[in-house]
């Protein structure tokens, strides 16, 4: 759905995107992670022919970009970052206006689509205020509806949950799920490590221009060989397993066994009062930082 | 393209609280003169005001003849600048360009839009100043109105003399909206394109005053803004009418050029 070959871009003497080589294929939910200033948001605004590149090539939805701008666009739903929308404008019209502009318009079926996406977001009881009154939360959801409103095959997202409280959170990651079920690919960037681990399948991490991890996320998350015991008898389970425990502290312990069901039956027959039993599996946030360097928001002196 | 920016252009209150205040001073004038008698001796103050206290169907040429200078430009200058640094401080001009609208299609509309707003001001401040003009100001039952020549015109002939004078006080603000435009594209915000188109207007205004200039004035975007004075001599007097039409094209042709060149080739990056 979307392949860049060495893409680059430099603003100047910064170079803002390092030969990137993304892979986001037909069904995904790719998650695009990376630190503030990464190039996330620069590379997002490539794929969709905003910003220029300096070198390399993309192509989305098999086509060439930006070239084919216009063949290829009408089937991407974008959100880039923040909604915006004409302020004095009411929600429905401007999805209507939005709607009108560039090829494949389709009036007949206008009204119904827009009414469809203003259900899917949660915005359908939406009256006629401006936008200017809308809280944040609501802004969101009309860029999405905005977004949806083609009916795109490939859904590409900057920050969609930006300024939506837990509950919001909730539902929009539900509708991506179901839309995601209905055959839809999504792109989606973020710097929130929890929002991608729980909905993503694959994953690109950026560093400093450059894409360090591109993998599915089942991959990334195997369990690493060994197993976390919690027991309130941990000096028996020592001398029980000696030479295996990695490590302990007071209620728990770090063991180098794969099979979980036999050291478990082991520890209970040997009177090892065991509470949880479970394969270790690295937390994408310890992949993401150990593949990263320290935040480049952050300036040290030297 | 086109249609939703005429739909925005329609619906947008400032279009009709800009296109209002254009209409306050001539309306204004209209009443002082109503009311004091005092016009300006012939030859003095802006074109056709001396004759507006005997014959009110001149007031919509001294109504375009009072804003023309200075008050539609800067309306003009302030509509075009929005055009892309308003959307663009709004954020609303990515999500233009993923529609996808192309970039050329875009300026085009957006000038479309900014013509469609002179005419309706233009023509709104017309119709207004005749309805004043023929309400307060003189109005000689049966006789006829003249030129600036002194000979009589007929009501058809002030008709259609009227008509290619609005025509061409619209085509007059082209350049000013080509270059707000052109700014547009190169300032972050709407402000700054304004305030930059304004001041190449005063800058132009100013040089036409200077003598050390004279080589450059038939290039000034304001030299032959008043020219469609020369549409009510007896006979018309084309030729500065004509030139004050290529200049228009000119402008025209090498701003929205720039124009274009700049923002086909820009990292959309707000």
């Amino acid at each position: 759905m979307i392949t860049t070959r060495g893409l680059t871009k430099r603003f100047g003497q910064i170079v803002a995107v390092d030969h990137l080589d993304l892979d986001v294929r037909e069904g995904d939910i790719y998650g695009f992670l990376g630190a503030n200033g990464s190039g996330k948001t620069t590379t997002v605004r490539m794929l969709l022919g905003l910003v220029l590149a300096t070198s390399g090539e993309i192509s989305v939805l098999g086509q060439a970009m930006p070239a084919s701008a216009r063949a290829v666009l009408p089937e991407v739903g974008a959100l880039v970052e923040g909604p915006a929308a004409y302020r004095n404008l009411s929600g429905r019209v401007n999805l209507a206006l939005f709607d009108a502009m560039g090829p494949e318009r389709d009036p007949s079926t206008r009204d119904k689509r827009i009414e469809e996406v203003l259900e899917k977001v949660g915005l359908a009881a939406v009256d006629k205020r401006p936008v200017r009154a809308y809280s944040l939360g609501m802004r969101q959801r009309l860029g999405l509806a905005g977004a949806l409103l083609r009916r795109p095959r490939l859904l590409v997202l900057d920050e969609p949950t930006n300024g939506l409280d837990p509950q919001g959170i909730r539902e929009i990651r539900a509708l991506l799920l179901q839309l995601h079920a209905a055959g839809t690919t999504i792109f989606l960037s973020s710097h929130l490590l929890a929002e991608v681990e729980q909905l993503c399948t694959r994953v690109g991490v950026l560093d400093q221009g450059r894409l360090v991890i591109q993998e599915e996320l089942a991959t990334l998350q195997q369990p690493t060989g060994r197993t976390l015991v919690r027991t309130p008898d941990v000096q028996l389970a020592r001398g029980l397993l000696d030479g295996q425990v990695e490590h302990h502290d007071d209620a728990s312990l770090l063991v180098r066994v794969t099979d979980v069901a036999a050291l478990n039956s082991r520890l209970v027959t040997r009177g090892v009062r065991v509470e949880e039993l479970s394969p270790e599996r690295r937390a994408l946030e310890d992949i993401v930082l150990a593949a990263t360097q320290p935040t480049s928001d952050q300036l040290t002196g030297r | 393209m086109i249609a939703v920016e005429l739909h925005k252009l329609v619906r947008s209150r400032r279009t009709w609280i800009t296109v209002a205040l254009l209409n306050a001073l001539p309306t204004l004038v209209a009443v002082l003169l109503a009311v004091t008698d005092l016009g300006p001796r012939p030859g003095t103050g802006p074109a056709f005001l001396s004759a507006v206290l005997a014959d009110g169907k001149l007031f919509p040429l001294a109504a375009i003849a009072i804003v023309l200078p200075l008050f539609l430009p800067v309306a003009v200058a302030v509509v075009a600048s929005e055009a892309i640094a308003g959307e663009a401080q709004e954020g609303t001009l990515r999500y233009v360009l993923t529609r996808p609208v192309g970039r050329t299609r875009l300026l085009v509309a957006k000038l479309v839009s900014i013509v469609a707003f002179v005419v309706i001001a233009v023509l709104v401040v017309a119709v207004s100043a005749y309805v004043v003009g023929t309400l307060l100001l003189g109005d000689q039952q049966g006789v006829a109105s003249t030129s600036v020549s002194g000979t009589a015109l007929s009501t058809e002939e002030l008709a259609w003399r009227t008509g290619l004078s609005l025509a061409y006080a619209t085509l007059s603000m082209l350049g000013v909206a080509a270059i707000a435009l052109f700014l547009s594209t190169v300032a972050e915000s709407p402000l700054a394109a304004a305030l930059g188109t304004i001041a190449a207007l005063i800058a132009s205004t100013l040089l036409l005053t200077l003598e050390a200039a004279t080589s450059l004035h038939p290039y000034l975007p304001t030299r032959y803004w008043l020219s469609f004075v020369d549409l009510f001599r007896d006979p018309i007097l084309w030729r500065n009418v004509g030139r004050g039409t290529a200049l228009q094209a000119a402008y025209v042709v090498v701003f929205l050029g720039a124009a274009w060149a700049n923002f086909t080739t820009k990292d959309i990056t707000d």
